[in-house]
């Protein structure tokens, strides 16, 4: 069957079956459509929050990101991971016995105060939307790869499955069909990773067969692409490359960053009771630990199986020669990436032969003009294409790629329809119904969710289709807002009684300011390329990055509220019972009833 | 944080667990994967060393562990202190 045909198959089943979720679990109250109606099992929960937590970013990116770098990035892994220990610990349960429908809601009740509330707002809104244009562009690029369509067409396409299952089943609907969605994306994931381990060292897991022995050469794989990789004047894979202080403070920012993400944290709101929240975040992490061991496998394995693609003989024998990768079918795969322009290469001293290496290393420079070499002639090698790339580059059969377009899909449409739900419920609970007309009824509370749901498509479809030059940049600035802002409020919120509306709001603002304009004076003011006085390569406070910026601006956040709460009014008795309250399980289901 | 605690022993309790787990999460994380790695470099893990393992797998089991571990002592709490769903 021709491979079109079968990919066609595979998404068509998996987009028929998220339909059909959406019809079966349409949402009929407010409660249903903000929190599932407080009845989803909290492994059911976990496998959603799984799947609404690892986006394109996760399932493409990130295994590539670990490949060409290696041991430096394992800052992704330990970051996106770690962050669910401060969820379960210090905001889960205690967000869900508060017993409200958003993430605001808690900031505006607990500090008395609107503007909290209304900052919050901004701040969520502000994050939720920057992650979701990353979300919709990976929808397009799937769709243009996998299904031969534009990336406009693609696009609508997947944003008219988003608005079936999210706009009429809302939460609910977005529940069940991120547990589908997850099953087809850990599938997608693991099943190419399985092969490709065999193949490489024998060991059907592949986290195990990260640290075992290559099977052809009989020595430890890491240390066999540690010896490879730099052959070809490439840093050792394995090594500390990196600046420590950067890598430590990068680390802390994703972890904060990911545990005050609200799309993350609304998910346990859904559950039926605290310690059900408690459960459902160890959980989640299960869910996602399965991908996250994975994917350094994957990227490990994979910069191996290419490098030694580029040199089937060794690096010390000759290389590939053109004729070989237009004409053994092994090398298909780099035809059909070349289409897309994300792969490229050229004979640039004209031998026949593709010398993959790197130029930019002085020390190669003698070795590359004894052997004739002028530059790398793998010109192009965009890092986002390795997991998709991977089945064929392994040679696996029709049927994996064909899942791993599925999952791909999968991976950014869970996403997406999670951060549309925080923007709609932000949206139509706390600026209708919290700031402009409390009196909503519930039928309009509902019907005015839908429609900001609708919108918020139409705007992440709009900004899909022309994405701002600064797309790429726009997750830090999410991580950065989220960590900045919301975590440190949300943390506070819940363990001290000293922190009042004044403290609150000034943390945030502080966190908040100091962090976007690290972010600008790095990446340009509002993202205008040219208009940045300093770059990641050589920052203002020492070896720290932009990226890396949300852990200081948390701590800033912390130090503000403390300062600014410690000079102005101590907490109202009400406040301060309520924080008693949300600090106990018992009674979590009266404040269920209360709705 | 813990400035409104005095006598809830409760609360107090958790807050230990907390402590704990938060010690033992920063140390296998920046602890042994990062900033300690160079001590740990002697100890071999399949090709590489075992502060490389901490920061691509270990940490992430540790994270599981003292999610569940939190989960359970917390449970167990609650009904010691009767303040648990019924």
């Amino acid at each position: 069957m021709d491979q079109f045909v079968i990919n066609l198959l595979f998404v068509g089943a998996s987009f028929a079956l998220y339909i059909g979720i959406a019809i079966w679990a349409r949402a009929g109250s407010t409660s249903e459509f903000y929190a599932a109606g407080r009845g989803v099992h909290p492994v059911t929960n976990g496998m959603a929050t799984a799947a609404d937590w690892m986006s394109a970013a996760s399932f493409i990116s990130m295994a590539g990101l670990i490949a060409f770098v290696g041991y430096d990035n394992s800052s992704f892994l330990m970051g996106w991971t770690g962050g669910y220990v401060l969820l379960a610990l210090l905001l889960a349960p205690y967000l869900r016995k508060f017993g409200k429908f958003t993430v605001s809601e808690f900031i505006g009740d607990r500090f008395y105060s609107k503007t909290a509330r209304l900052v919050a707002v901004i701040c969520l809104i502000v994050a939720s939307t920057t992650y979701v244009i990353g979300q919709m562009t990976g929808v397009g690029v799937a769709f243009g790869r996998f299904l031969e369509v534009s990336n406009t067409a693609g696009l609508l396409i997947g944003a008219c499955v988003v608005f079936a299952y999210a706009v009429f089943g809302g939460m609910k609907g977005v529940t069940y069909t991120q547990v589908a969605q997850y099953v087809v994306l850990i599938l997608a994931y693991t099943i190419p990773a399985i092969f490709i381990s065999l193949q490489l060292t024998g060991n059907p897991i592949p986290g195990l067969g990260l640290f075992g022995d290559h099977a052809a050469s009989g020595e430890p794989l890491l240390a066999k692409l540690d010896q490879i990789v730099t052959e070809l004047g490439f840093a050792e894979y394995t090594t500390h490359n990196a600046d420590t202080l950067n890598m430590v403070l990068f680390t802390l920012s994703l972890m904060i960053g990911t545990a005050g993400l609200p799309h993350v944290i609304m998910r346990f709101f859904t559950v039926p009771k605290v310690s059900d929240a408690r459960w459902s975040a160890g959980w989640a992490l299960v869910f996602i630990a399965l991908l996250y061991i994975t994917a350094p496998a994957v990227g490990a394995m994979a910069r191996l199986n290419i490098t030694e693609m580029f040199w089937p003989n060794g690096t010390d024998q000759a290389a590939v020669s053109v004729e070989t990768i237009e004409s053994d079918p092994n090398y298909d795969w780099m035809l059909t990436w070349q289409k897309t322009g994300l792969l490229d290469w050229e004979d640039k001293n004209g031998d026949g032969l593709i010398q993959y290496y790197n130029d930019a290393n002085p020390e190669m420079a003698d070795k590359a003009a004894a052997a004739g070499w002028t530059g790398n002639e793998l010109t192009k090698f965009n890092r986002d294409i390795l997991v998709l790339a991977n089945p064929e580059i392994a040679n696996l059969p029709g049927w994996v790629i064909g899942l791993v377009a599925a999952g791909g899909l999968a991976a950014a449409l869970s996403t997406a329809a999670g951060l549309l739900l925080a923007i709609s419920s932000a949206v139509s609970h706390d600026l209708i119904k919290g700031q402009l007309n409390p009196g909503i009824s519930e039928k309009g509370e509902l019907l005015s969710a839908r429609i900001a749901m609708a919108v918020a498509i139409a705007v992440a479809t709009y900004l899909g289709l022309n994405p701002p030059g600064f797309a790429a940049q726009t997750v830090a600035l999410a991580f950065g807002l989220a960590a900045a802002s919301i975590f440190p409020a949300l943390m506070m919120g819940i363990f001290s009684t000293r922190i009042n509306n004044h403290g609150a709001v000034a943390g945030m603002l502080a966190g908040l300011v100091v962090t976007l304009v690290y972010i600008f004076l790095h990446k340009g003011w509002f993202f205008i390329p040219d208009t940045n006085s300093f770059t990641d390569a050589d920052p203002l406070l020492g070896t720290v990055k932009s990226t890396s910026f949300g852990a200081i601006g948390a701590a800033i956040n912390f130090a503000v509220a403390y300062a600014v709460s410690s000079m102005t009014k101590e907490l109202p008795q009400e406040i301060r019972a309520l924080v008693e309250s949300v600090r106990v399980p018992r009674g979590a289901g009266a404040a269920q009833a209360e709705h | 944080m813990s400035d409104d605690t005095n006598g809830n022993a409760y609360w107090a309790a958790n807050l230990r667990i907390i402590t704990w787990s938060l010690v033992i999460w920063a140390l296998v994380s920046f602890g042994f994967g990062i900033l300690l790695r160079p001590l740990l470099s002697a100890i071999p893990v399949g090709g590489t060393d075992l502060g490389f393992w901490f920061a691509q797998q270990g940490s992430i089991l540790v994270f599981l562990a003292l999610i569940f571990n939190y989960a359970w002592q917390m449970n167990k709490l609650d009904r010691q202190y009767g303040v648990d769903e019924q």
